[in-house]
């Protein structure tokens, strides 16, 4: 009895000894995940930081409107860099928004699951991990040389090709799920009015997808923007005394123009990269934060 | 009673024509929209096609078995063996991954099992953002933040160009990538298998790292293999911060040279079209390719294991 009583005296103890050992595990797992999240936003506030700090001595508003210069480069700006992206991003939204959409609306409405539309939709995922740089290759075979009595060779217009091909899968995935999400009611109600297929996708399907592939839109575009290693490849200019006003011009952008300033080694050179950084991030944060809202409007409504 | 009929068949005739032009519309728009869908396959066709055509042209000079087997990279005296590419490619990925796994998974595992509603709608827009920093952003922030603080503290022989700074600095950018894939899986995850282990007197932490995060193992797998496809093909950050020189077998701590960073550094020089060395960037751009296109398979298929077990 008494033998018995210890016994299960020692299994109490050791219960509350493991207890105290799990919650004591538990309570370090907390800390952990919690503090693994947050060495994403660590790192952006300190690059944030650093980029600032280095960058505000080139910072003035005529760093926005002044040509880079070798000779004075404390004199030297962004402007040509700037309008060479503007006519990117311009560009860009224009031959593949249409395009990824149309086939995204093709997959969503029209694809029967046959073989070859299960190759399309595994082919469309298999491009969104091609690297950005095999892009600029393709770009290079393609657009640079074949098609160069068409696009003008090296000009703006092969960059913007080039990389609306690379974001159109990133495109097609976003505004996928958007139509995935309209209720199949709403086609059903315009075909019992006698609308026809298209009917339906204009007036109802695309304007009721358009705020959440919008989000991903805005997203695809930022991002392509943001490239440097497909328009290093398909020759943009690192330097140009004249500014992009046409399809078959030369073009410079911002961050091919941050990295030529990278790779110089004198520091004035290297804050003039950082002041171009604090630039583009500035936009990256203003067209995140509105495609955020955007979404966030969105799905309160649904 | 004649005009009754007349305007009847003009109803009809106008309402044959209506539909007939609605019908002709749909098809050319059908057609259209087929179109953009199959430009996904010309792109692929494209890629293979350009890739191919100058690679062979490459062979024709260098022997396949000299650019898989041989050592020494150095295309200026005519060596082009491509192993030293290949290993300054990997140290940055298994640096990057060594990063992005641990801080990615359990910062998925946060998002899913542990995040206050609140905190995980302000979380996922940064991880976003981070996503969507421009990597010569990243490059600069190796280079001039991340060397000079190892030089200062830890590692005072570490070279300007190194592999280390910029695989860290790759892991951070690769976290959204394996944080949002895994996210997706740790959540597709039924909930009653949580309920039983909770009903069984497990803790949340035992929960999440022996019923939860093993269910969603084949997800896992993907993102990190997706991760590891993103550092592979990541140019601009081995390129800035990583160096231009080829190093075989070289430390975490010296310069080596990417396979992406060998082409950004030779389409920024004056090379001539149809050279040996303008023919290269397409050979190590193919091995590339298949290296990346053989994950990214692998990643689709585990994540369609995942999403068919439930």
């Amino acid at each position: 009895m008494a033998h018995s009583g210890t016994k299960v005296g020692a299994g109490r103890r050791e219960f509350k000894a493991s207890v105290f050992v799990r919650y004591g595990l538990d309570r370090a797992f907390t800390t952990l995940v919690a503090g693994a999240a947050l060495v994403g936003v660590v790192v952006l506030v300190v690059l944030l930081a650093d980029v600032v700090r280095d960058g505000s001595s080139m910072l003035s508003l005529e760093f926005l409107t002044s040509f880079p210069s070798q000779v004075f480069p404390e004199n030297g700006g962004i402007y040509p860099a700037l309008i060479g992206s503007i006519w990117l991003l311009g560009l860009t939204a224009l031959i593949s928004v249409p395009l990824g959409v149309g086939a995204a609306v093709y997959l969503e409405e029209y694809a029967e699951d046959t073989r070859i539309n299960r190759i399309i939709e595994i082919n469309i995922s298999n491009l969104a991990g091609v690297p950005s740089v095999i892009y600029g290759l393709l770009g290079l075979g393609v657009f640079v040389e074949l098609l160069a009595p068409v696009t003008g060779g090296t000009s703006v217009l092969t960059g913007a090709l080039t990389l609306s091909l690379l974001i159109l899968p990133v495109i097609i995935v976003a505004t996928r799920e958007a139509l995935r999400s309209i209720p199949a009611s709403i086609r059903e109600g315009g075909y019992a009015l006698g609308a026809t297929r298209w009917e339906v996708i204009r007036s109802h399907l695309l304007p009721m997808a358009l705020p959440g592939a919008l989000t991903g839109i805005i997203l695809a575009l930022s991002r392509a923007v943001g490239e440097a290693a497909p328009v290093l490849v398909v020759g943009v200019s690192l330097y140009q005394t004249y500014i992009t006003a046409g399809l078959f011009d030369g073009y410079m952008a911002l961050p091919t123009q941050i990295y030529d300033w990278i790779s110089r080694p004198q520091q004035i050179f290297q804050d003039s990269a950082a002041a171009g950084i604090v630039v583009a991030m500035a936009v990256l944060l203003l067209a995140n934060s509105f495609a955020i809202w955007l979404r966030n409007r969105y799905q309160q409504r649904s | 009673m004649a005009i009754r009929a007349e305007g009847t068949r003009s109803g009809a005739d106008a309402w044959e024509r209506n539909s007939r032009t609605r019908e002709a519309r749909e098809r050319v728009i059908k057609f259209l929209l087929t179109a953009c869908a199959y430009l996904s396959i010309f792109t692929t066709f494209g890629i293979v096609i350009v890739l191919f055509e100058e690679t062979s042209r490459f062979f024709l000079e260098v022997s396949p078995v000299e650019f898989l087997t041989s050592t020494q990279w150095a295309p200026p005296q005519g060596e082009f063996g491509v192993l030293p590419l290949v290993y300054g490619t990997l140290m940055a990925t298994i640096i990057a991954i060594g990063v992005a796994l641990p801080v990615g998974l359990l910062t998925a595992i946060y998002l899913s099992e542990y995040a206050p509603r609140g905190l995980r709608r302000w979380l996922k827009p940064v991880l976003e953002i981070l996503a969507g920093v421009p990597t010569v952003v990243y490059g600069y922030f190796a280079l001039t933040f991340i060397t000079p603080y190892f030089r200062d503290s830890l590692f005072p022989s570490i070279e300007s160009f190194n592999a280390i700074s910029a695989g860290l600095i790759m892991g951070v950018m690769i976290i959204p990538t394996v944080a949002s894939v895994s996210e997706d899986a740790i959540y597709a995850v039924p909930l009653s298998l949580r309920e039983g282990a909770y009903a069984l007197g497990a803790t949340r932490r035992e929960t999440a790292t022996k019923v939860v995060v093993p269910a969603a193992l084949s997800g896992i797998v993907a993102a990190v293999i997706l991760g590891i496809s993103r550092a592979i093909g990541e140019t601009m950050i081995v390129t800035i911060a990583m160096g231009a020189q080829a190093n075989w077998l070289g430390s975490p701590l010296d310069g080596m040279q990417a396979m992406t960073a060998y082409i950004v550094q030779v389409v920024g020089g004056e090379t001539p079209r149809g050279s040996i060395t303008y023919e290269s960037i397409f050979a190590v751009g193919s091995a590339l390719f298949l290296m990346t296109l053989a994950l990214n398979l692998a990643s689709y298929w585990f994540v369609r294991r995942y999403r068919e077990t439930y």
